[in-house]
């Protein structure tokens, strides 16, 4: 009776990256400049967690702090936007400024080619194992998507694996709690040969509104050696899904990724 | 929201008559909400919350501030077990006489340990958790523990179960949930108002729109400011969505614990319609930032009409397929009988949302103690499931997700109808104190704060699932080791919400 019930609605799974999905390009991301604009303290002030510096001449936003509360979007639209579509990930920390740094674009190609080579061998299998450090549960949402009909992940050959001794790519979410350290310590250590480590969200990234507390580390990057670098509160199942294509050098193949 | 909560100050230092005044409130009838601790300039502020048809009283005393210790109230009633615990955690004084007085969310020495002390301005910058402060309990002859957690096999939040088993049954279960213990009521000390409702949206992401209600509902008390009608329906409609969604999502972490693929993935794909709808509506597939003091940021990018077809749509997908789960009898064996709660131990710990309801016991706020446009809606009321097994657990979330349904359904027709204005009320506040309630999908939230000259300078967040998810101890009566997942995947509780 449930296998028919299966078929019921035909394919109900998007194509993306391969073929461009209206939901996926539609998706919000965090807040960016959309116009170059002078320093200027009021700016700063309109961001509760600190993503708006006016420290050199123009004015700049770090993702990485953005929890998405869109009150710069508010009271600036001249200077502040939406970034649109899932291309939150970056493969830097400082890569998640904008405007970016003149320096980024060199150290990106390298980061970008030495991430290139550790998982080329991974091919399309590729094993995802997530550890949660102080979520505020919606991220564990998000990433489970993956799996159900909509995402499904697997047709990218990418799957869920219990033992971190199976394990190629560690999502890792939360501001970092300091309950979990040790716990997320060990579980990186258990990963074989090459491993990845991906923080998803951004309260893995910066500790977002969460940070600073007595109780969290402020991000994960602390704790465990970052490669992929995910905003977003919480990030889109298609953001995540790019972030995932990122540290596998795959998302030039197609698909409405800029 | 109906009336003022009533201050039942006790003289300083009596903590004996204020648990008598609790012990005899809950004997009258009322619910026994929650119990918390502040640190002020005179001493350690004790305050009980007490849950009736008037509202959410508050009961308080003050320990001095040379005190150590104080008779517990745990003795006298039950329910108090956990929070006496985190009591203990957060200000190192001692509940004497507690039956299990070891740590909860924050492990430390007995003695001489840096404590959080929310309430007093500062703190310390950082605590490290110490695990040996926690024992291990495992007795009998045969008996072995297996320690299931933090980092468990799926994609799930970090909670340790150590459960204690000859082999098979489970005769007791301990549970360390310290793990992503984020100390956000000291977070919240010192931020605005508006900061503030950022954070309380965190506390308990999959239950955003209802922990935003119960904050602002907190501060339009102080405010005395009324919700605006409109924003007062885009608050129902808002809630409704994350109640489905929290619902269908225990539909599928059930369905996959019985191995059904093509159920886990058609409720599965239900969900993300739900998210994708609120996203729609709102731009966050949470409902963030809708919720602000004084009533909502803005009205739904989706048209009423819309909203009404999707919300038809969406319901009869969402119906037929439960309809076929509870027709799949290897599905319903494994939850007849499993984790079952009496009425006696549901009502004495006034257990919250459908946990409660499964077990004949309702307190539902949005009945009970009915705000935003609930007191206006009208609100099925499901004939009561009383076995308080796994199984009534489901039933119920199905009751609820029809009943959310039909308030979906009204909210669209009278949003439709309902005239254009302002959507927010003035709700700027200074000063005061007030609590804020609103059900969640997994029960009853609760906001109890404090503001002085603009800022913050006590929350305390109480969510469902940590006056909840103790009930897990008592749930094994005669179940086995397979039987767990169903049982956890039944209560429907986040732990982010426990441990905060």
């Amino acid at each position: 009776m449930w296998a028919l019930r299966g078929l019921r609605d035909g394919v109900v799974t998007t194509r993306w990256p391969a073929k461009a999905d209206p939901y996926a390009a539609a998706v919000r991301g965090p807040a960016t400049v959309v116009a170059p604009a002078d320093a200027d303290d009021r700016l700063d002030r309109l961001c509760p967690t600190g993503a708006i510096s006016s420290a050199d001449a123009t004015v700049r936003l770090d993702q990485g702090k953005c929890v998405q509360c869109g009150r710069c979007v508010a009271a600036r639209p001249d200077v502040f936007g939406w970034t649109d579509g899932p291309a939150a990930a970056a493969l830097s920390r400082g890569g998640l400024v904008v405007p970016e740094f003149a320096e980024t674009p060199d150290r990106l190609a390298a980061l970008r080619y030495g991430l290139k080579t550790r998982t080329a061998a991974l091919r399309r299998s590729v094993h995802l194992r997530h550890v949660d450090a102080g979520s505020d549960g919606t991220e564990e949402w998000e990433i489970l998507a993956l799996l159900n009909p909509v995402y499904d992940i697997h047709r990218l050959g990418m799957f869920f694996t219990a033992s971190p001794r199976h394990a190629d790519i560690l999502l890792v979410t939360g501001a970092g709690s300091r309950g979990m350290t040790g716990p997320l310590r060990t579980t990186y250590e258990a990963m074989p040969h090459p491993k990845v480590v991906m923080a998803v969200g951004t309260d893995a990234v910066s500790g977002g509104i969460v940070s600073p507390s007595y109780a969290t580390t402020g991000g994960i990057g602390g704790t465990v050696p970052v490669d992929v670098w995910l905003p977003g509160s919480p990030p889109s199942p298609f953001a995540i899904m790019a972030g995932l294509l990122l540290a596998l050098d795959r998302l030039a193949s197609g698909g409405d990724h800029q | 929201m109906s009336s003022d909560v009533m201050m039942g100050a006790r003289p300083s230092g009596d903590v004996t008559a204020l648990w008598d005044d609790v012990v005899a409130a809950v004997a009258e009838g009322h619910r026994f909400a929650g119990l918390f601790g502040t640190a002020r300039p005179e001493g350690l502020v004790l305050t009980a919350h007490l849950a009736g048809a008037e509202g959410v009283t508050v009961a308080e005393t003050v320990l001095p501030v040379t005190a150590t210790s104080y008779p517990a109230l745990t003795r006298r009633l039950g329910a108090a077990f956990w929070y006496e615990r985190e009591i203990a955690d957060m200000f190192g004084v001692i509940p004497q006489g507690h039956p299990r007085p070891e740590p909860l969310l924050l492990p430390q020495p007995a003695e001489g340990a840096l404590r959080p002390r929310p309430g007093e301005p500062g703190g310390p910058v950082a605590i490290e958790p110490d695990p040996r402060a926690l024992p291990l309990h495992v007795v009998g002859p045969g008996l072995f523990t297996i320690p299931h957690g933090p980092v468990r096999s799926g994609v799930m939040e970090s909670i340790e179960y150590l459960v204690e088993t000859p082999g098979e049954d489970i005769p007791h279960l301990n549970m360390r949930v310290f793990y992503k213990h984020r100390g956000l009521e000291k977070r919240f000390e010192g931020m605005t108002a508006g900061d503030g409702l950022l954070l309380a949206e965190r506390v308990e992401g999959t239950a955003t729109v209802a922990h935003a209600l119960a904050y602002c509902h907190a501060l339009e008390r102080i405010a005395a400011a009324d919700v605006p009608w409109a924003a007062a329906l885009v608050r129902v409609l808002h809630a409704e969505l994350e109640r489905l969604a929290c619902h269908l999502d225990v539909a599928v972490r059930l369905a996959d614990a019985a191995g059904l693929a093509v159920a886990t993935a058609r409720f599965g794909r239900h969900k993300e319609t739900v998210l994708r709808l609120v996203s729609r509506a709102c731009g966050s597939r949470f409902g963030r930032g809708v919720v602000v003091p004084g009533g909502v940021s803005r009205l739904p990018l989706v048209s009423p009409a819309d909203l009404l077809s999707d919300i038809g749509r969406l319901e009869g997908a969402v119906t037929a397929d439960a309809t076929a789960l509870m027709g799949t009898a290897s599905f319903l064996d494994r939850l007849r009988r499993t984790g079952p709660l009496s009425p006696e131990r549901a009502r004495e710990h006034g257990a919250l949302g459908p946990v409660g309801k499964a077990s004949g016991y309702s307190d539902d706020a949005r009945d009970v103690r009915p705000y935003d446009a609930y007191p206006t809606l009208v609100l099925q009321q499901p004939a009561p499931w009383p076995a308080g097994d796994a199984l009534d657990r489901l039933r119920v979330r199905w009751d609820e997700v029809s009943q959310s349904f039909h308030l979906l359904r009204q909210v669209a027709g009278e949003l439709a109808q309902a005239p254009a204005g302002p959507l927010r009320a003035g709700c700027d506040v200074a000063d005061g104190r007030s609590v804020g309630w609103a059900e969640a999908p997994q029960g009853e939230v609760l906001y109890d704060l404090r503001l002085e000259g603009g800022r913050l300078t006590r929350c305390r967040p109480r969510s469902a699932s940590f006056h909840n998810l103790v009930l897990m101890h008592e749930l094994f009566a005669g179940d086995i080791l397979t039987d767990f997942p169903f049982i956890e995947a039944s209560l429907g509780l986040s732990v982010a919400g426990v441990t905060r």
